[in-house]
């Protein structure tokens, strides 16, 4: 049978088809949502015939719950632009004038949820569970989403060939936020969204923006799977919710006798109530789990019992501070000035490439104030025979680059006129050179020499035609060039 | 089918020819222009020219207040600049030109879409649209689900749900927005000639009406050229200056 016209998800049954899939079983009755195990009809005709498929039907009644409404749109959009091995991968959705769905691909494995009824787990288990948790958040932070609703039953843990646990897969992006979309929900609701254990401290105060909410929610996790408590109950009132802005958490070492003190230290340092005082990065998290032996023991790990009045008043204090103190100053800057150069294939190089190299000129440069950079483009001219100087638009070749090399550093100079950098003149400290040359490699090794230079920031082999033609560039700079180089890679998995 | 969205191109020939070459390696099909084609910049003539063309090959293209200023000629109310640009520009355009300029309508609705210059509440009164208070007044004001205008020169996308709120949003270049069909639309692509925002390169956006996805893009272009011709033509340098990214 097959549906049209408007459906109503409530009577959805097995054997239906919509829009090519039929429903096969019914896997799931949530609150939220229905998920069913669906197949496409015309199996033969498409690649996602292998791959088995999960239809996820929202639970919209009639307008009375436009928060359910609103997270399925943001699902909808931010599904699709996900890639990789920590997500399900998207395949199709439905619209909303008929029946919203998602099909993606269904996860063979088990939610985190079902071991949490276990905790608290061994040692070892925590830390590796914890580890695989850190790694699936920070691919997605990489493809620029904070999920921003991690709990157990949002992770999944893909069985492998020989049953054993794999990679987790992060599920339900009904409260994500992707940084270069539009937040829906933001805009829709004044109110803090999370799951109440689960929501960081910033998310109590609405704030979406943040990756390191994500590391938050992950230490509830932790504290939970490893004690069997959790951190700050369960609350069901927002005054419930704020007590994690100024109560510290029971130490898990007091809860747990044979809790390591570096679990305790890497769970206390996830829960602080400052994002700058938590891991910086899902990846940072994930390879203090890996390697507990080098985990630095600080305050955190020694810590007993419960927040002190002390602490709850350190804790509430350090909540209501703006902005930490950033240490050094101006006054502290070093007086070496080098010289950066950004030798960049312009019209070659992958977008990606072009902005990790641009991150990187960035940072060297905001790490030494008196730092200059050189941006150099090579055209390329041919060894004999009459080049075209002029493009078919009849612009000259050499000027497309000079526009294009301004045009990529831009944001770079943009960054350096924050106030951070007042007092030196942007303009000055950044530098255009369009250079003609045979072979791109010489001519950058010749010209590092003959400028000073310190430091060469390339990319690395641009695009399999030019490697073919001419080697890699960047392994020849490398190789001959006297000072440092920098070869930059686009981050891989990257949206 | 994927559509070009450029406004406010204001007489920058460099700036045209840049956006055009760019929607075509895009693979747009078609054209619509959001209004502005003549003012501050020194090549009106060669600008409505270009748009003629589009517009007999089946682009759509709307009126803009400058445009409707160079038609009626100086008026006393207007700035000595703003003066001072209409009557050069009106200088440079023959009575064909004129003509062109004098006819374009005000709004123009196709399908789901609604392409108008300023807003819709009215739009022969020019009002700005700067914020989401009056993003959604204009949304209000149509039954499309999508608005498209240019006027304000910066790039932003507006929604608005179906409990009636307005959400705003700044793009980011070269990502692909969906649009969903939950809620109503109105997207301004910025200006292609005359950018307001600090980065002197051009703006437009294209509209994949079958994914129902927006992405706006810049264009870096020859701007310090535009800004030389604008000088050489003896035109306010507050116009020129502003070319190269200076508010």
């Amino acid at each position: 049978m097959t549906t049209e016209g408007s459906v109503a998800p409530a009577s959805l049954e097995a054997g239906q088809v919509i829009d090519g899939y039929r429903l096969d079983a019914l896997a799931h009755r949530g609150g939220m949502a229905t998920l069913w195990n669906v197949s496409r009809v015309d199996a033969d005709a498409s690649s996602d015939a292998v791959l088995a498929l999960l239809m996820k039907v929202p639970r919209l009644r009639g307008g009375e719950d436009p928060t359910a409404i609103v997270g399925f749109e943001v699902e909808q959009m931010i599904m699709p632009t996900l890639t990789g091995p920590h997500v399900p991968r998207y395949v199709a959705h439905g619209d909303f004038t008929r029946l919203p769905y998602i099909v993606m691909e269904r996860i063979e494995g088990h939610s985190l949820r079902e071991r949490l009824d276990a905790a608290p787990l061994p040692v070892d288990e925590v830390a590796q569970l914890g580890a695989r948790v850190a790694t699936a958040l920070h691919d997605l932070h990489r493809q620029r989403v904070v999920h921003l609703d991690v709990k157990p039953s949002n992770v999944l843990l893909r069985r492998n060939a020989d049953g054993s646990d794999g990679d987790a897969v992060l599920i339900d992006f009904g409260l994500s936020r992707h940084d270069l979309l539009p937040d829906l929900l933001e805009e829709e609701f004044e109110l803090a969204m999370g799951t109440s254990p689960y929501m960081s401290p910033e998310q109590v105060r609405f704030v979406r923006n943040d990756p390191r909410s994500d590391l938050f929610s992950t230490g509830v996790m932790l504290y939970h799977l490893t004690t069997g408590k959790r951190p700050f109950g369960a609350p069901t009132s927002a005054r419930g919710l704020r007590q994690r802005l100024y109560r510290e958490p029971t130490a898990p070492r007091t809860l747990r006798a044979d809790c390591p003190p570096w679990l305790q230290e890497v769970i206390l340092r996830c829960l602080e109530v400052r994002p700058e005082r938590r891991y910086q990065t899902a990846a940072q998290l994930a390879f203090d789990l890996q390697h507990p032996d080098q985990v630095v023991l600080g305050e955190r790990a020694s810590r007993v019992g419960s927040g002190s009045a002390l602490g709850v008043v350190k804790r509430w204090f350090v909540s209501l501070r703006d902005s930490e103190t950033v240490e050094g100053g101006a006054g502290g800057q070093s007086a070496r000035s080098p010289i950066v150069l950004a030798a960049i294939d312009i019209d070659g190089a992958e977008p990606a490439l072009l902005e990790a190299a641009r991150d990187t000129a960035r940072r060297l440069l905001e790490t030494d104030a008196g730092a200059r950079l050189a941006c150099l483009a090579v055209m390329r001219v041919n060894r004999v025979g009459m080049d075209e100087l002029l493009d078919a638009d009849g612009t000259p070749r050499h000027l497309k680059l000079l526009i294009a090399l301004r045009h990529w550093a831009r944001p770079l100079q943009q960054a350096l006129s924050t106030p951070a950098h007042a007092g030196r003149d942007a303009a000055a400290r950044v530098t255009f050179h369009v250079i003609e040359a045979v072979d791109p490699a010489t001519a950058i090794i010749d010209y590092a020499r003959r400028n000073q230079i310190d430091h060469i920031v390339m990319g690395a082999r641009s695009s399999g035609r030019f490697r073919r033609h001419l080697g890699s560039v960047s392994a020849r700079v490398v190789a001959e060039s006297d000072c440092t180089v920098t070869v930059v890679r686009a981050p891989t998995g990257a949206g | 089918m994927k559509l070009a969205l450029i406004a406010d191109l204001h007489a920058n020939r460099e700036a045209f020819g840049a956006v055009l070459a760019h929607a075509a390696a895009q693979g747009t099909e078609r054209h619509a222009f959001l209004g502005d084609y003549v003012g501050y910049g020194a090549d009106p003539g060669w600008v409505v020219d270009r748009m003629r063309e589009h517009v007999a090959a089946g682009a759509i293209a709307v009126r803009g207040n400058h445009d409707a200023a160079v038609v009626a000629g100086p008026q006393s109310s207007m700035v000595a600049d703003a003066r001072a640009i209409v009557a050069w520009t009106r200088d440079r355009l023959d009575p064909a030109q004129l003509a062109f300029l004098a006819a374009l309508p005000l709004t123009r609705i196709e399908d789901d879409s609604l392409f108008v210059h300023a807003n819709a509440w009215a739009p022969q009164e020019w009002a700005y649209l700067e914020g989401r208070s009056e993003a959604a007044r204009s949304l209000f004001a149509t039954d499309r689900r999508f608005t498209f205008c240019g006027h304000v020169h910066v790039p932003m996308l507006y929604n608005l749900s179906g409990t009636g709120k307005a959400g705003e949003f700044k793009p980011s270049p070269g990502i692909a927005i969906p649009l969903s069909s939950q809620r109503r639309w109105l997207a301004i692509p910025g200006s292609a000639g005359q950018p307001r925002d600090g980065d002197p390169a051009a703006c437009y956006a294209v509209f994949d009406t079958e994914a129902q996805a927006l992405t706006f893009h810049r264009v870096p272009y020859d701007h310090a050229a535009a800004a030389a011709k604008v000088r050489a033509a003896g035109l306010p340098e507050r116009v020129a200056e502003r070319l190269g990214g200076d508010h």
